[in-house]
């Protein structure tokens, strides 16, 4: 079998360039391994080579991203890498967010990346979820013991393997896999109520999610003028779903030119799946009120109603979805110059 | 209170000239079967189909299924305010079609409703795949409002169950299990020692194929009650084929609630279990607050210091789900939660739409949004077309040149079961 390609990515300190007086310096390829890419690929030289060496300084990075890029997908064309090295960087920001950028670009390419980083790096949080970070010391200082477990990734990762956070003390990506266990749901309750009342030791399966808050707009000065859009998360769609929005776990979201209508009722429906549909389907704007908005329009009590009614599921639609919608219809109404914004969910 | 279900085992099925069980194999009369369900208020046809485990078949889309079962001791026969008259259920002793269920499909009633692999990838996701399943396809007639039209499939179901359960009465029963509980003083009076712990069922009540019933009253109508266990284990709760297929709680798995089931089995011996509660999922924030603050009041007052709360559905039950728990917690009860996930596609998603600091034991039974690939079957009771209609599905998951199907857990009946029935879980990677 032929030897797996590891390309290997360092900044100019482990390049071996030289310090903050060469931070500045442009990508270059080096056909060999350097500095802690010896140690690693040394001892995975079983399985895989070392195709490239990728050097650069850490504030050329920072500040040409977009040339950085250039020159990853030309190293990425041609060396075809199945595995990426980058780091460890310790507790180097800049290295870090480097690293990071690094492991965004391959992952989006499927190619795996192994990385290590101190937890207060600043690149870790974007890093951890394109890439198998381990966790480090803060100071290169710790650089022989990081070196085992990034090596152990690199050979799971070369025999296909997959690798968990805990086993190989790399940072969890957060990525919730669904699997089947032995036991079912409820003898794990058991066990789990029997720990608690005990007063022993027990794991959550499901640790709480913590909440982003977002500061509310501020309030608007004089609604005759305003020009008021309406979003629903209830489902309602033309009758017959032209764009075959999802009934649940949404993947899209839609737009539908309201402005020739004077209700819903009677051209929409909804095909939301959590909820009794049969009243909505009976008269939409119960959901989305379009009915009323434009009585207000007509009485002059709002300056006009949006041209274009944007509406998607809401059920079981995964908040990162959600947040994702609420950006790019946010961003759409924010353009349009809309003032205000009627959600309504079911 | 004492019930016994004496378990008559099948692993085969084949039709035969009456309703009758023949070493491990149950024998369906047809004809008997169709005509009689024929007669229940809105059935335009009815079509009877056997589905065994291994079977390179599909059944889709599902709405409910219901173990056949007979009563032979006591009062409460069938389902008591629903097929048969209220009378109080949970005492006496039940013959069971142990390994046989009635699965009711037909013409899409609503979003709801899902799928069975009985065979292959899926019949890994689904604890239906391991039963014989007796599959009825209603066709209802024209013009049937779609509440009619539910309520209609769910009595189908239900007489089913009745008619093929009068196979075990002669039958003979393999396996006895006993549940026996009685009243809250007596139970105390013996195990003195023991915490005493609650179950909280909590039970989606918010519309059409939103809603469960018990003894026939819609929950929806009910503030949180408690119940004896023995009564769920003797068909006072059905279906009103809840919410998205992978974890509405059908009537086969409230007749066979693990959760109650385990519970009995540690009754005793670590714990004194006190009874259920059926708490209602409203859909309005007063609606809420009334159930949560009156599940966690009847908690205390049953003197729990345990408490096991399963949730129905996901997205606005998970605040219900949180906040019985935080009210529970500040009233000095341990709980534990069942409960799925919505992580996405990709599970990377924030998995719940509500969170409570005091939520710290917390069972995953999976994630509804992870993707599946189901193969293409040999034959397929229903229609395959379905999956573009259901929640977990979309148009195009069905491939009609190849066979195959992709669709989320969502669709599949019973796979993320958040009363525990099922062995699915998440790992984080």
């Amino acid at each position: 079998m032929s030897k797996k390609k590891v390309l290997y990515y360092l900044n100019q300190f482990f390049g071996q360039i030289g310090g903050e007086d060469q931070a500045h310096i442009p990508p270059q390829i080096k056909e060999e391994a350097v500095g802690p890419g010896t140690a690693i690929v040394g001892q995975i030289a079983d399985a895989a080579e070392l195709v490239a060496t990728f050097i650069c300084g850490d504030n050329y990075f920072n500040e040409n991203r977009d040339a950085v890029v250039k020159e990853l997908e030309a190293a990425y064309e041609k060396y075809q890498p199945d595995l990426v090295i980058a780091g460890p960087a310790f507790n180097a920001g800049r290295y870090g967010v480097a690293c990071a950028g690094v492991a965004k670009f391959f992952n989006e390419k499927g190619v795996p990346v192994v990385s290590g980083m101190y937890e207060e790096n600043p690149g870790l949080e974007e890093a951890r979820a394109a890439a198998y970070v381990v966790s480090t010391g803060d100071s290169a200082g710790t650089m022989r013991k990081a070196i085992p477990p990034m090596v152990k990734l690199c050979q799971k990762l070369l025999k296909g393997e997959t690798p968990k956070p805990l086993e190989d003390d790399y940072f969890a990506q957060g990525k919730r896999l669904t699997i089947l266990v032995e036991k079912d749901g409820s003898e794990r309750a058991m066990e789990m109520l029997l720990k608690r009342l005990k007063g022993e030791e027990f794991t959550t399966e499901l640790p709480m999610p913590v909440f982003d808050v977002v500061e509310p707009a501020a309030a608007i000065a004089d609604l005759s003028k305003a020009t008021i859009a309406l979003v629903t998360s209830g489902g309602i769609v033309p009758q017959g779903n032209p764009d075959h929005i999802q009934s649940a776990s949404a993947q899209m979201w839609g737009k539908y030119d309201v402005s020739e209508l004077k209700e819903l009722k009677g051209t929409y429906c909804t095909i939301h799946g959590g909820y009794d549909p049969v009243y909505a389907n009976e008269w939409a704007d119960r959901v989305a009120p379009l009915d009323e908005l434009k009585k207000l329009e007509a009485a002059g009590k709002i300056g006009s109603v949006y041209k274009y009614f944007y509406t998607t599921t809401g059920t079981g639609t995964s908040v990162a979805n959600s947040e994702k919608f609420g950006r790019e219809i946010g961003a759409e109404l924010k353009e349009a110059g809309v003032d205000g914004v009627i959600l309504t969910s079911t | 209170m004492k019930l016994e279900l004496q378990n008559v085992k099948i692993t085969d099925l084949e039709f035969g000239p009456k309703m009758d069980v023949v070493g491990e194999k149950l024998i369906i009369d047809k004809e008997l079967l169709r005509e009689k369900l024929l007669k229940v208020p809105g059935v335009k046809e009815i079509k009877i189909d056997l589905a065994k485990p291994g079977e390179k078949c599909r059944i889709i889309p599902v709405k409910d299924v219901i173990e056949p079962r007979v009563k032979v001791e006591g009062k409460g026969k069938g389902f008591p305010g629903v097929t048969a008259e209220v009378e109080p259920c949970g005492d006496g002793v039940v013959k069971v079609l142990k390994g046989a269920a009635v699965v009711t499909i037909g013409d899409i009633v609503g979003f709801q409703e899902g799928v069975i692999d009985m065979w292959g990838e899926g019949a890994k996701w689904t604890p239906f795949s391991k039963t014989c399943n007796i599959v009825v396809d209603i066709t209802p007639e024209a013009g049937l409002h779609p509440h009619e039209h539910e309520a209609t499939c769910r009595l189908v179901g239900l007489r089913a169950s009745e008619l093929i359960g009068e196979a075990a009465r002669e039958a003979e029963a393999q396996e006895s299990e006993v549940y026996e509980l009685e009243d809250n003083h007596a139970e105390r009076k013996k195990y003195p020692d023991l915490p005493g712990v609650v179950y909280v069922e909590m039970l989606i009540s918010q519309g059409l194929l939103h809603d469960g019933y018990a003894y026939g009253v819609n929950t929806s109508q009910i503030l949180p009650t408690i119940i004896h266990p023995n009564e769920e284990l003797d068909n006072a709760i059905i279906s009103g084929n809840c919410v998205a297929a992978c974890d509405k709680i059908t009537t086969y798995q409230h007749q066979n609630n693990k959760v109650i089931k385990d519970l009995f089995k540690l009754h005793g011996k670590e714990i004194n279990f006190l009874g259920v509660i059926l708490a209602p999922e409203m859909t309005t924030l007063d609606g809420k607050l009334r159930v949560c603050d009156y599940t966690a009041k009847l908690c205390k007052l049953l003197g729990a210091e345990g408490v096991i709360i399963s949730e129905e559905g996901y997205g606005n039950p998970d605040s219900d789900l949180v906040m019985i728990c935080s009210r529970c917690e500040k009233m000095g009860m341990k709980t534990v939660l069942i409960t799925d996930e919505c992580s996405g596609w990709d599970g990377m998603s924030q998995p719940l739409t509500d969170t409570a600091a005091e939520a710290v034991a917390v069972i995953s039974t999976g994630n509804v949004s992870h993707v599946v690939e189901l193969e293409k079957a040999d034959r397929v009771l229903g229609d395959s077309e379905a999956i573009a209609n259901l929640a977990g599905g979309w148009a195009g998951a069905y491939n009609p040149e190849d066979g195959t199907m992709k669709c989320e857990l969502n669709a599949v009946i019973g796979a993320t079961s958040e009363i525990g029935y099922h062995n699915a879980t998440v790992e984080l990677y």
